[in-house]
């Protein structure tokens, strides 16, 4: 790999692991938890979230030098909702089903803070395929964070695994896990999972952990 | 829609509350809920914001679909939200400069928050009438400053326990909110 290819894949890399929106940035928390009762609706809800991020930074970007710095926010705001208007009549169209599951929270794509911090923080200084490419490492993070939330919720909550039923008919389903509760729970699960690895890796026992006051 | 108002608040306040049972707004239910003197002012805040851009948008409403606009409906209740902030932000600069500087970032941040589109959107796709609106969107403020206030009070005393070195920060919180979430379950079928 070369150079300039390397600091591609770099600035790729950061969104899907370094600097995860979901689970070190804790950013676009409401779609996160609300959606996520089925592996399935995860992904649809990453896909979406993805393509907003991609195109509006694209345009974001493009427009940089255009853009008076007073009415910046408005104008990224516009920008994102053209797109996720445009993903909204495209998932209607595509399936009803998951448009009604997804409800609301395809529009509220709008307000994600994600969307409006890169469009902010990254592409309104960079040039169209960095501020792209940094784009799709947040968005695929952003799903993979929500496939991480919508694996476990789906299983314990319904025994199924993108719809197949995985333990037989004597699975007694812990209902929690799909209501409300259960999102809070397994997120905070899965970060104090990825605090303890990033302890673990830094080479400190676990039983310094507690702290003594 | 058969609904009456009072049903209506209560589901928005209790049963269907807009953070615990909803989801909306969870930026500044996470960010914001570290102490109480911030948390309460910012909940009445977000709370007149959310009706303003009820009354505002059930008017752009009728217009939108008397002119058969409603691809637009998402870009100019965003839009609406936006210039709602702004003036919130002017008058409170103007009569209370006090509560404007206490406020700070947190005002502004109040547009990209998902509960105040989130009335909006919702009310639309559930054809409430005026008086249903109104309620609506002051039942979800309610709930709003509600799960605030709970957190931030249980934060506050969090600050004095002894709590594993891990679990601090976000995850605390989280479960933290998963647990008032499980309480605010028992309000379930309470609205009707």
């Amino acid at each position: 790999m070369n150079t300039a290819q390397y600091k591609t894949w770099d600035e790729f890399m950061e969104g899907v692991w370094r600097q995860n929106p979901v689970f070190v940035m804790v950013l676009g928390m409401c779609p996160t938890l609300a959606v996520t009762v089925s592996a399935i609706n995860a992904i649809s809800m990453g896909v979406a979230t993805l393509f907003v991020l991609v195109c509006s930074c694209g345009l974001v970007s493009l427009m940089r030098k255009l853009t008076p710095k007073e009415v910046r926010i408005a104008v990224y705001i516009v920008i994102i909702a053209t797109f996720v208007t445009a993903v909204d009549y495209a998932i209607q169209a595509i399936s009803l089903a998951l448009y009604d599951a997804l409800g609301a929270f395809i529009q509220l794509i709008v307000v994600n803070c994600i969307i409006l911090g890169r469009a902010e923080a990254h592409a309104a200084k960079n040039p169209p395929i960095p501020a792209m490419v940094n784009a799709a490492g947040m968005g695929v993070g952003f799903t993979i964070g929500l496939l991480a939330l919508g694996v476990v919720r789906e299983i314990l909550g319904a025994g199924t695994l993108f719809g197949v039923s995985l333990f037989g008919a004597g699975f007694q389903p812990w209902v929690i896990m799909v209501l409300p509760p259960g999102g809070f729970f397994v997120l905070g699960a899965w970060l104090l999972l990825f605090a303890w690895w990033a302890r673990r890796r830094a080479g400190l026992p676990a039983k310094e952990a507690t702290q003594h006051v | 829609m058969s609904e009456s108002a009072f049903q209506i608040f209560v589901n928005a306040l209790l049963a269907n509350n807009f953070v615990l049972a909803m989801f909306l707004g969870l930026c500044p239910f996470l960010g914001v809920s570290g102490k109480l003197d911030t948390a309460f002012p910012m909940g009445i805040a977000t709370t007149f914001v959310m009706l303003v851009a009820s009354l505002c948008a059930y008017g752009l409403n009728l217009l939108l679909t008397a002119f058969h606009l409603e691809f637009l409906r998402l870009i100019s209740y965003i839009v609406i939200i936006a210039s709602a902030v702004q003036l919130v932000e002017m008058v409170l600069k103007k009569y209370s400069p006090a509560l404007f500087r206490a406020l700070g970032i947190y005002l502004p941040l109040i547009t990209t928050n998902c509960a105040v589109l989130g009335v909006a959107l919702f009310q639309t796709a559930r054809e409430y009438d005026f008086v249903q609106s109104v309620t609506f969107s002051i039942g979800g403020g309610a709930g709003f400053t509600l799960a605030l206030v709970l957190m931030a009070s249980v934060r506050e005393r969090l600050t004095l326990s002894n709590v594993p070195d891990l679990a601090q920060g976000t995850a605390l919180s989280l479960m933290l909110a998963g647990i008032l979430s499980l309480s605010f379950m028992g309000f379930a079928g309470l609205g009707g």
